[in-house]
């Protein structure tokens, strides 16, 4: 198997169970974690970033900052996949005495921060990205946030700030799949030309088909690699609820339910 | 070494022990939300790499505390106290309060300007609710030093305990209390004299006002006790319960909103746990947001925190 069939396979394996996820958990946001899939696919699996299961806050690590926590819950498959805890731990998620919630936090192990609320992780994520730089050490930042969360004042606050201090150890992806809670983000508040302000601000900004699992590999190599003093941001173009067709496209995909024989038959079995 | 030849205020002695410690301790950062102080002119030529201005974004500078905290800086954040406060509270609570209960961290957050000490700035730049909403955070440590000497010597336990903290500085250079001897730091409270049947808990500014009032109350033949409570989270149940326990009568004293959450909820909600039986009168800002131009002394009189107004209320309580 090539590395980009090995990286279509394993985005294929989380898509299923992170559906699985979600047919015990229905509280779990389906929509925001599909879209995202081929980012964290990418990342983990693609030698892009450097983690260690047995000592998850070993210094060498890369840091990854998934700010749109919510709309992660593909990650838990994967975490466990590589070894940070139990794949047992997967039938349990939102269960009392469970971990795993809907809402990640560092109690998981692989998180690094609290993400619930949106507009954190790139300001907390320039806070690390500058100590490293300044103790000197080559490990990497990425942050995961999204183009609904970008809404958030804050976020551009802590842009201005990784420009100016030129911190090209930070990485920030986009999951632009369009969509906030309540429709389309371009109906409330447009970002225009996304790209145009990351641009402005001083970034370094690339666009990618963000279901390409091979693309975004390709470009994450490229921007981890990237060091011309700025930080840097690859916008992944996604659809938020990929894989469901009910839910692909739909302003509000974020609230919609699934039923479980959906996802039953998207998965080719009763679970 | 704290100066204790002359008065000055809480932030330049507060920084030039914080000056000294960074020359020992690599893992001191200070970040400036565009605030400043002749101390900081120092440091930021002395120890360039561990100085940032942040610029106006206290949202940001909270976030990049954080960060810079859980690489194993110890990180101090100055600005002015209701922006490093009101600003950006939810990124105190969810990355310093929060995130404190699962991961190592400690960020000193120093705001400058409790109470009405910018005097002529209005209601803006005022600080009332500080106290409170910091001190409603479980894991937040709130400090609110009376002079100089308190403030300075905050450094030491702020890089001892982890955690998040809130310092509550004065603008204005307050006259020294601590120049002969210095407070309990781990007790958290200071005895500034024992009273017969009342005792007035105060903090800050108020510490003096207190004193004031105790001196005149002595006068008229009632002995008033007076207690600078500078620590409003890490300070000993056990002995300030003794020191409350003789009295019948507990007036608590704050520059902040009256009944609002502050010192007064403080010693209240301690009175009933301690099962304390003294009589209680709470005495803070009356009023909403006010727009008066005066010295201190006035504005205090306006909104009954002055000694005047906290004198006849005392007066009347005890009657």
């Amino acid at each position: 198997m090539t590395n980009s069939e090995m990286l279509q396979e394993k985005a294929k394996w989380v898509y299923q169970q992170t559906l699985k996820i979600h047919r015990r958990a229905p509280e779990t946001r389906i929509a925001s974690s599909l879209s995202a899939i081929e980012v964290f696919v990418a990342l983990y699996y693609g030698d892009i970033m450097r983690f260690n299961p047995k000592n998850p806050f070993s210094s060498t690590r890369d840091r990854c900052i998934i700010s749109k926590g919510h709309g992660s819950i593909c990650m838990f498959p994967i975490l466990a996949d590589l070894g940070f805890f139990p794949s047992e731990e997967l039938e349990h998620v939102c269960k009392a005495g469970s971990f795993l919630g809907c809402i990640p936090d560092p109690k998981i192990p692989g998180y690094e921060t609290i993400n619930g609320s949106l507009g954190h992780g790139l300001g907390v994520g320039a806070g690390i990205a500058l100590a490293l730089k300044r103790r000197k050490m080559e490990q990497s930042v990425f942050v995961i946030t999204g183009d609904g969360e970008l809404q958030e004042g804050a976020n551009w606050e802590a842009l201005a700030f990784a420009s100016h201090h030129k911190l090209d150890n930070l990485n920030i992806i986009v999951d632009n799949n369009l969509i906030s809670m309540l429709g389309f983000t371009d109906d409330a508040v447009s970002h225009g030309s996304l790209s145009g302000r990351l641009t402005a601000f001083g970034a370094d900004c690339k666009e990618v088909d963000g279901h390409d699992v091979v693309a975004v590999h390709t470009d994450l190599v490229r921007m981890k690699a990237l060091k011309e003093e700025k930080p840097k941001i690859l916008i992944a173009n996604t659809l938020k609820g990929h894989g469901i067709p009910s839910l692909e496209n739909q302003g509000l995909s974020h609230v919609m339910g699934v039923k479980p024989e959906v996802l039953d038959q998207l998965l080719g079995m009763p679970l | 070494m704290i100066d204790t030849t002359k008065s000055q205020a809480m932030r330049d002695a507060f920084l030039a022990q914080l000056l000294s410690a960074m020359e020992s301790d690599e893992r001191i950062f200070f970040l400036s939300a565009d605030f400043g102080s002749p101390v900081l002119d120092k440091m930021r030529t002395q120890f360039s790499d561990r100085f940032l201005n942040m610029g106006i974004a206290e949202q940001n500078l909270i976030n990049v505390s954080t960060g810079l905290s859980l690489e194993g800086y110890i990180v101090f954040a100055y600005a002015i106290a209701p922006f490093i406060t009101m600003r950006c509270y939810e990124q105190t609570r969810v990355n310093l309060a929060l995130l404190s209960e699962v991961r190592d961290l400690n960020v000193n957050l120093v705001g400058v300007g409790a109470g009405y000490s910018y005097v002529v700035s209005g209601p803006t730049h005022q600080c009332l609710e500080d106290l409170s909403i910091m001190r409603t955070m479980p894991t937040m440590q709130v400090y609110s030093p009376s002079d100089h000497i308190s403030a300075a010597m905050l450094v030491e336990p702020c890089i001892a305990h982890k955690g998040p903290k809130y310092l509550r500085f004065d603008v204005q250079a307050l006259p020294m209390l601590y120049a002969e001897t210095p407070p309990d730091m781990d007790q958290g409270f200071y005895i500034h004299g024992t009273g017969e049947k009342i005792c007035i808990v105060a903090t800050g500014y108020m510490v003096h006002t207190a004193m004031a009032v105790a001196k005149r109350l002595n006068e008229t033949g009632k002995q008033a006790g007076v207690i600078d409570l500078f620590s409003l989270s890490r300070f000993s149940p056990e002995q300030l319960k003794q020191t409350l326990k003789p009295y019948s009568a507990i007036v608590t004293l704050e520059e902040g909103f009256h009944g609002r959450g502050g010192l007064d909820a403080l010693i209240t909600t301690f009175a009933i746990r301690q099962e304390l039986s003294a009589r209680l009168l709470t005495i803070g800002v009356e009023g909403g947001y006010r727009f008066d131009l005066g010295t201190r002394e006035v504005l205090h009189e306006n909104v009954g925190i002055g000694a005047n107004a906290v004198f006849e209320k005392i007066t009347k309580f005890m009657a």
